[in-house]
């Protein structure tokens, strides 16, 4: 083509990428209509989240098809910050509620948040 | 045409990452500037995001008073009983669908067919102005009937409503912005801007071509990406 640099694919692979992710949003809805509790829901949750965010990436915006620098370039940096953030932060809101429990006397409310 | 005048065979796998960022010129090979920096912006838009969703997980994990059922405050009656989470879950397949549209009109577009290109771009922005209006509603039905404020709301954590209108409402204003250009590419598009050798644009006169097409993608796909986690995360969880 024209253009040396253009991302050229069959089209069969978005139309299969675009079913998957109506059947993986159907799925992930199925785990709020079936009232899938605790844990096991919130494992499914993640896994099709993290199946509909990869396939996006990976196909709609051709991730799979760049060179591996530009890919590091944009996965690495929230990977490595976000992980460490989001536990940082866990530990700082679980003592907020530590404290919260012990100065507002709320055991009562002491359950599922 | 490539813009790089890449000769040399480039290296793969780990040594390849190594060899691209140590190379002259330019790190991101097979990709024109303006992909990479769009990229590059995105990247800096997941942190925003993310930023959000962290500070949701904070007040939500730290609060004391229980968090609202998601599943019963966007429950939506059709005569019938509630449906829960119904009007969020139209959303999403909508936001889905046009990210179909979109990933097919780049690849149109790569393939010169600009009418396909342009139409499909205009479909993308329909359905992205059509997610943005049920927004519109779910916003007015959480202020008016259910009594949803900022600051406080009748079903529980007072923490509720600051972060469902400030994490909604910033991925709102961007699916805007995103129909707002989706018009102006497509526009640009089926008038034969992108065509060789390529009209000048009217900001910065540099000729158009196919890429600007797959770049609106990039940020059309990101728009959706988005909103799969807050999907996962505000509404499900």
């Amino acid at each position: 083509m024209a253009h040396a640099e253009g991302q050229q694919h069959p089209l069969g692979v978005y139309f299969k990428v675009w079913g998957w992710l109506f059947v993986l949003s159907l799925c992930s809805y199925m785990v709020d209509i079936l009232e899938v509790q605790s844990y096991l829901r919130w494992t499914l949750i993640i896994t099709f989240m993290l199946m509909k965010a990869g396939l996006i990436m990976a196909v709609f915006m051709h991730m799979q098809w760049e060179r591996l620098a530009l890919v590091y370039a944009v996965i690495m940096p929230p990977a490595v910050l976000l992980v460490s953030f989001i536990a940082i932060m866990t530990i700082e809101s679980d003592w907020t509620y530590a404290v919260r429990g012990v100065f507002f006397g709320a055991t009562q409310a002491a359950g599922v948040h | 045409m490539a813009q790089s005048g890449e000769t040399v065979a480039q290296s793969k796998g780990l040594q390849g990452v190594a060899a691209d960022f140590a190379s002259d010129q330019r790190a991101f090979k097979n990709v024109p500037w303006g992909k990479a920096m769009m990229w590059i912006f995105l990247v800096s838009d997941t942190f925003i995001f993310s930023c959000f969703l962290v500070g949701y997980m904070v007040v939500r994990n730290s609060t004391q008073v229980p968090w609202p059922e998601p599943s019963h405050v966007f429950a939506l009656s059709f005569g019938g009983d509630p449906i829960p989470l119904i009007l969020i879950a139209i959303m999403t397949f909508i936001l889905i669908s046009s990210s179909g549209t979109m990933a097919i009109a780049v690849n149109m577009g790569y393939r010169q067919n600009r009418k396909a290109a342009g139409l499909l771009m205009l479909a993308t922005a329909v359905l992205g102005a059509s997610f943005v209006g049920m927004q519109a509603f779910e916003w007015t039905k959480l202020i008016v009937e259910e009594g949803v404020r900022p600051w406080g709301n009748p079903m529980g954590s007072a923490q509720f409503g600051a972060t469902f209108f400030m994490i909604t409402g910033f991925h709102g204003f961007h699916v805007s912005i995103g129909v707002l250009f989706l018009f102006i590419t497509s526009y640009r598009c089926m008038r034969g801007d992108f065509d060789p050798p390529g009209r000048r644009g009217f900001w910065t006169s540099r000729r158009g071509n196919y890429e600007q097409v797959e770049i609106m993608g990039l940020y059309w796909h990101f728009v959706d990406l988005v909103w799969v986690f807050i999907f996962a995360f505000f509404y499900l969880w």
